[in-house]
């Protein structure tokens, strides 16, 4: 919190627009699926660590609102020829929607409670749209190809859904920050900390939460939205996929809770070891063996993850990372 | 009279925690709240503070009624807790506890200003060299200054100070009554549970004295210390208080 | 389906929750004794599976002693993972012993996929059936039901019947306490694991003499585990019992009257309505 000698985010900010840039300028278009890839994961783990992080509550099933944002938007462009733009922000709206109507019962429950109400919620949804004709059932939903002509061709859409994730991840790493330094980031931590002395100060813990959650759905909403619209498929089984959900959170963990550095760290280092690994399908499966292995060495002896190992080890840095 | 506690009655189930305590708070003063452990004083400061609701009876602060109000919304109204067991937010910064509690009181300060009143409250509790450790690294003493330091950075108009100089040595309790002593000179009225005797002689205007949840005495220190009543709620035998009063004499 | 269906599917699913309840136990006991939901549940379930399946098509064993293999097993193997990935965070907030018994997760889901693939397996075994008037009882589920009830009983036996039960459940009860009493609570908290993950290897065990599987079954009856837990109120092994029948039972009704595949969802919005309306359960949670 406070006083920053070094201007933190637009450095960060800066950073992040050269390396999207990277594969623009170069014209490579692996590198760029990999970054479109590594920036969607930023954004997952940055909007998760706003809930997870700062507030304390620890949110399991996640990306039930990357999948509703996914589905959302897939559902407008294909039936109503929406914009993907338009699409992507009109689907993001009720998914927040519904962060807030689940948001207010569950984030009564403390701890594991909690964590278990949100892989409920997760799979409930995933089993309901698997039963979902108006949104393709158990197959889904495909956009025939002639849906990106409006955008010039596959190619510029590909580009554009890159674009899009690029600003998404780039928003949602300013907000995680502007929440951080603010009052209500303050009122958050205070929460995770202590709810109770939290509130003899005068929070009022239950609106704060409810807040955040809201927050922390929007981003993997749009996200959903643009992962969807850019493979041009959306099924239930790849929208609601738990294991992706806690992904971002073994990623946040990774580069520690709490700070804004931590989950783009996480992100980055996670993706860069499964794309090390993912070479041959017999080292798939044994990617996430050490997957586990890598996970388990960061919960046990790097608690704080890496950013947060770094701030501890050299206090000077604390005011340079955040 | 800034607070009124009218018969309030808590009760755990079978257990009477409160009963039917009843008393006055002026403004600028500062009381004693005083008897045996078990006596119900924590729970009267739950009471008031909104962290449990009184089964009956009415608390009245600032002529509006709170009672059975949320924590928050006491907080807001200007009231500040300092808990006895304390509680810091042990992964937060010295200074962003007292921050915390600076910002959304009464005054609900924007994060600048309130990070201002921290950094003075620290100074006046000799806290400001530990401002950028981590609150869970203090000892015990540092603890206890720190949680009176979050409940003062609120700048209430009423403070309930729950047991702030147990375990204190005697230049840190002077310290801190001299804190006290001045929150009187500027109109904060303080509510003091506390055991040390001579800490309550010396600095409360007024004692009231719970045994059991109900309230057996009220009055100067003087005068409630010598009231056998009292002194038998401690010793628990009438005898010993009357050897006792005896031989003060 | 008509009603006509309903009884003999109420009396499977009656049977295959006893199945799923032992499983839960197991869950629910590690649960109750160190406030760790382990999350390397599933996979241990579907380890129980493999264990008899290679036990069977590599060396013939009979799938009820390759059963007696993996409850053996299980105890090692649960031991191993608790001094592995959670006595050194035993203490620490639940994230972090989630996350830790997710990464076993990881790992074993990751090593079984290596070696047995996701081709599904299935063990091949006939008991014939028994039963009348439209009726009928398959034998590998009577003999599952069986020993499910005979492992649940000898969870009680060792619980209420012997030194180390009252350990258990001393150390469950107050940890701090328990080692005031001289209990080392560690080795308390190891066996805990180990018979929780004995169980869940167990029920699995069973259920591959019921259904096919492939490394990645665990994760259905795992989430199956956590509904029954909340049914029935964390920390309670014999809620899990009752949980797991109701639920099994609830599974069996329900598919005569809606659509199969709708019966996951009821079952989550079941768990979800639990854990807002009653989170300890429809018997009290342990703690």
């Amino acid at each position: 919190m406070i006083r920053v000698r070094a201007p933190f985010l637009p450095a960060l900010l800066v950073v992040l627009a050269i390396v999207a840039a990277l594969p623009l300028a170069v014209n490579n278009n692996s590198l760029r699926e990999e970054l479109f890839l590594m920036f969607m994961l930023i954004t997952l783990a940055s909007s998760i660590n706003i809930i997870m992080g700062y507030t304390g509550y620890v949110s399991f099933g996640h990306i039930v609102f990357f999948g509703l944002g996914g589905y959302f938007a897939f559902y407008l462009m294909q039936n109503f020829n929406a914009h993907f733009l338009v699409a992507a922000l009109a689907g993001a709206i009720p998914a927040s929607a519904i962060a807030l109507v689940i948001g207010v019962p569950i984030l009564r429950l403390r701890g594991a409670y909690f964590a278990l109400a949100t892989i409920g919620i997760n799979e409930a949804m995933r089993t309901a749209i698997n039963n979902f004709e108006p949104f393709g059932g158990a197959v889904g939903m495909f956009f025939n190809f002639s849906v990106y002509d409006t955008y010039g061709g596959a190619r510029n859409a590909a580009l554009l859904a890159y674009g899009v994730m690029v600003v998404v991840a780039l928003a949602t790493v300013t907000t995680s920050y502007l929440i951080r330094r603010s009052k209500f980031g303050l009122s958050l931590m205070a929460i995770r900390e202590d709810q109770d002395v939290a509130m003899v100060v005068g929070i009022d813990p239950a609106r704060a939460k409810v807040v955040a959650y809201v927050i922390s759905s929007f981003f993997p909403a749009l996200a959903g939205a643009t992962f969807f619209f850019k493979n041009g498929i959306i099924e239930p089984g790849v929208a609601f996929d738990l294991l992706r959900s806690i992904e971002s959170l073994v990623m946040c963990v990774l580069g520690g809770t709490g700070t804004v550095a931590g989950p783009i760290v996480g992100a980055a280092l996670y993706e860069w070891l499964r794309g090390f690994l993912i070479t041959t399908p017999a080292l798939a499966n044994f990617q996430l063996f050490l997957a586990g292995l890598l996970l388990l060495v960061v919960v046990l002896f790097v608690t704080a993850g890496l950013v947060g190992w770094l701030r501890n080890r050299y206090p000077v840095l604390r005011a340079y990372i955040q | 009279m800034i607070l009124q506690v009218d018969a309030v009655t808590v009760r755990f189930g079978g257990l009477v925690a409160c009963d039917a305590a009843t008393f006055a708070v002026e403004e600028g003063e500062i009381l004693g709240l005083i008897g045996p452990n078990g006596a119900g004083k924590t729970t009267l400061f739950n009471a008031i503070n909104g962290v449990h609701r009184p089964r009956s009876g009415r608390i009245v602060f600032r002529r509006e009624e709170i009672t059975g109000l949320r924590p928050f919304q006491v907080a807001r109204r200007g009231v500040a807790r300092a808990y006895q067991v304390v509680r810091p937010l042990n992964d937060l910064s010295v200074i962003a506890n007292v921050t915390v509690g600076a910002c959304f009181g009464r005054e609900n300060l924007s994060l600048r200003a309130a990070r201002t009143v921290a950094e003075e409250v620290l100074a006046s509790l000799g806290l400001a060299d530990k401002a950028e450790v981590a609150a869970g690294k203090l000892n015990v003493a540092q603890k206890k200054r720190l949680e009176l330091g979050r409940a003062l950075a609120a700048r209430p108009a009423l403070l309930l100070a729950d047991e702030v100089l147990a375990g204190l040595n005697p230049q840190e309790v002077s310290a801190m009554l001299a804190v006290f002593r001045s929150l009187r000179e500027r109109g904060v009225t303080v509510i003091m549970i506390e055991h040390l005797m001579h800490a309550v002689m010396n600095v409360c205007d007024r004692v009231v004295v719970l045994d059991y949840g109900k309230k057996i005495a009220e009055g100067s220190p003087q005068v409630v210390s010598s009231d056998p009543k009292v002194v038998e709620a401690y010793l628990g035998d009438p005898k010993a208080a009357q050897r006792f009063l005896e031989e003060a004499t | 389906m008509s009603v006509d269906a309903l009884v003999p599917s109420a009396i499977d699913g009656l049977m295959l929750g006893f199945v799923y309840g032992l499983a839960a136990m197991g869950l629910t006991l590690i649960f109750g004794v160190m406030r760790v939901i382990n999350l390397s549940h599933g996979p241990v379930i579907a380890l129980g599976m493999f264990v008899v399946y290679v036990l069977f098509t590599g060396a013939g064993v009979n799938p009820y002693l390759g059963l007696i293999a993996a409850a053996g097993l299980g105890i090692l193997f649960g031991v191993a993972i608790y001094f592995v990935a959670v006595d050194r965070i035993i203490n620490a907030p639940e994230l972090t012993t989630l996350l830790a018994t997710y990464s076993v997760n990881l790992m074993i889901v990751g090593v079984a996929t290596s070696v047995f693939t996701t081709t599904p397996r299935a063990v091949d075994i006939s008991l014939g059936s028994v039963g009348g008037s439209g009726v009928t009882i398959l034998g590998t589920h009577a003999v599952a039901v069986a020993i499910a009830i005979a492992g649940a009983a000898l969870l009680y036996a060792i619980l209420f019947r012997t030194r180390i039960g009252k350990s258990i459940r001393a150390v469950a009860n107050n940890r701090a306490a328990a080692e005031l009493m001289g209990i080392d609570s560690r080795r308390v908290l190891a066996l805990s694991f180990g018979i929780g993950t004995s169980l869940a290897m167990t029920s699995g065990a069973l259920l591959s003499t019921l259904f096919s599987f492939t490394p990645l079954s665990g994760a259905t009856y795992e989430v199956k585990s956590f509904v029954i837990v909340v049914l029935g109120g964390l920390g309670n092994p014999t809620g899990a019992l009752v949980g797991g029948i109701v639920l099994g039972l609830l599974e069996g009704v329900s598919t005569v009257f809606i659509p199969v595949s709708w019966v996951p969802v009821l079952e989550y919005v079941i768990f979800i309505a639990i854990l807002l309306v009653r989170p300890t359960g429809l018997l009290g949670a342990r703690a």
